[in-house]
């Protein structure tokens, strides 16, 4: 009887199809990528069944949150020229000089709830020391000449001279902040004419029509 | 390595002693491994779900014009309250009785929704849509708002504005212990 040869099969796998497909998706996730910028301060956003995604550019954004039983205000505009050119303009309506490391070090910051009287210690801080420092939120009023105002308008000035284009605002509010806080920002927007603005919202899974 | 060596071996006896033929497939498993490893970190630190906007307008306060008188009684007056409680009324403050509610489906949904209908059924001409007044007090949330103009949205209202709510108002929130 001759012995039946089975044959031998190489136990080696090509795997050049899975590493590429691996480094495809790997390519996708790292362009897609953006880095989680933490708020200093949490704002739990409510939910809408609204569909519309928050644009990347041209946006204003103020941030109120509660921290410590008191609702702070935070402030932050894309764009870093926007930011710097919105610091130098108020630097000099507040008296404030910035040098230019310290205007660099407040363009790379995204958001940030300082008063100005502060704001110059603040950026001499290191990142791990920025954390730690209780928030003191931007003062406000409903005044048109409150610092939160002047942010907005210098911010909206940058803006202008920069691209031409008028800044959107945006306000990110925490669930439970009570709506006098809400009402404060709203009417420091509408001092500034400003009566079109958006509220951000997270999207609400199960209410559909 | 992945692979097991199968090409048998030591079979010359005598003959030439012919140096192996050194494969050129190369071992991916580990360059695998990383990419997938790579992959696992960014899907999880990717934020998928980006934040949604939502457009309100507010009236231009500063200016008075001068409008046409509107009807009262195509005027729906939302009044938010503490505890995730509304209070809504038809028409003018004090006139009709209003009614405490809650959000939601069942609440604030289906009465906007009858008001609606009720309004364009009793009121002739081209504009009979229902009008709402949204009225936030002190002690209403964020969210509270934020889910009643997600209501408007939900319910086609066309046309409805925050206004400040009045004193009188504010008692009768208090009279039914949602203030």
């Amino acid at each position: 009887m001759p012995r039946v040869k089975v044959a031998r099969k190489s136990t080696f796998i090509d795997m050049t199809a899975m590493c590429d497909v691996a480094f495809l998706l790997l390519t996708f996730f790292i362009l897609t990528a953006k880095p989680r910028v933490d708020d200093p301060v949490k704002a739990e956003v409510p939910s809408s069944s609204n569909e519309k995604t928050v644009p990347e550019e041209n946006l204003a954004m103020v941030t109120i949150g509660t921290v410590e039983g008191k609702s702070k205000i935070l402030f932050s505009v894309t764009g870093s020229d926007i930011r710097k050119e919105a610091l130098k303009a108020m630097g000099e309506k507040y008296k404030v000089s910035f040098t230019p490391e310290e205007q660099v070090k407040f363009a790379n910051i995204e958001s940030f709830g300082v008063p100005m009287a502060n704001l110059k210690q603040y950026l001499a801080l290191s990142e791990d020391e920025k954390k730690a420092l209780p928030v003191q939120g931007i003062p406000v009023d409903t005044t048109s000449t409150s610092e939160l105002a002047n942010w907005i308008y210098t911010a909206r000035q940058a803006d202008k001279a920069l691209y031409g284009k008028d800044l959107d605002l945006a306000i990110k509010g925490d669930k439970k902040e009570q709506y006098p806080a809400i009402n404060e920002v709203i009417t420091v927007f509408a001092k500034q004419q400003k009566f079109k603005f958006s509220l951000i919202t997270d999207l609400k899974m199960s209410a559909k029509k | 390595m992945a692979e097991l060596d199968t090409s048998g071996g030591g079979k010359h006896k005598g003959g030439k002693v012919r140096s192996k033929k050194a494969s050129t497939r190369i071992d991916l498993t580990a360059m695998v491994d990383l990419a997938f490893l790579l992959i696992t970190f960014f899907m999880l630190t990717t934020t998928l779900a980006k934040k949604k906007e939502m457009d309100l307008t507010m009236p231009d306060n500063s200016v008075q014009k001068s409008v046409l008188p509107v009807a009262a009684t195509r005027s729906m007056t939302i009044l938010l309250g503490s505890h995730n409680k509304i209070e809504w009324y038809m028409g003018e403050a004090g006139k009709t009785a209003p009614t405490v509610d809650n959000y939601g489906k069942d609440g604030l949904r289906k009465a906007l929704v009858e008001n609606s209908k009720n309004v364009e059924a009793t009121h002739s001409g081209k504009d009979n849509f229902m009008i709402v007044l949204i009225k936030p007090s002190d002690k209403s949330t964020y969210e509270n708002l934020v889910t009643t103009l997600d209501e408007m949205n939900i319910a086609g209202i066309k046309s409805y504005a925050i206004v400040k709510i009045l004193p009188i108002e504010v008692g009768d929130l208090q009279k039914n212990n949602i203030y």
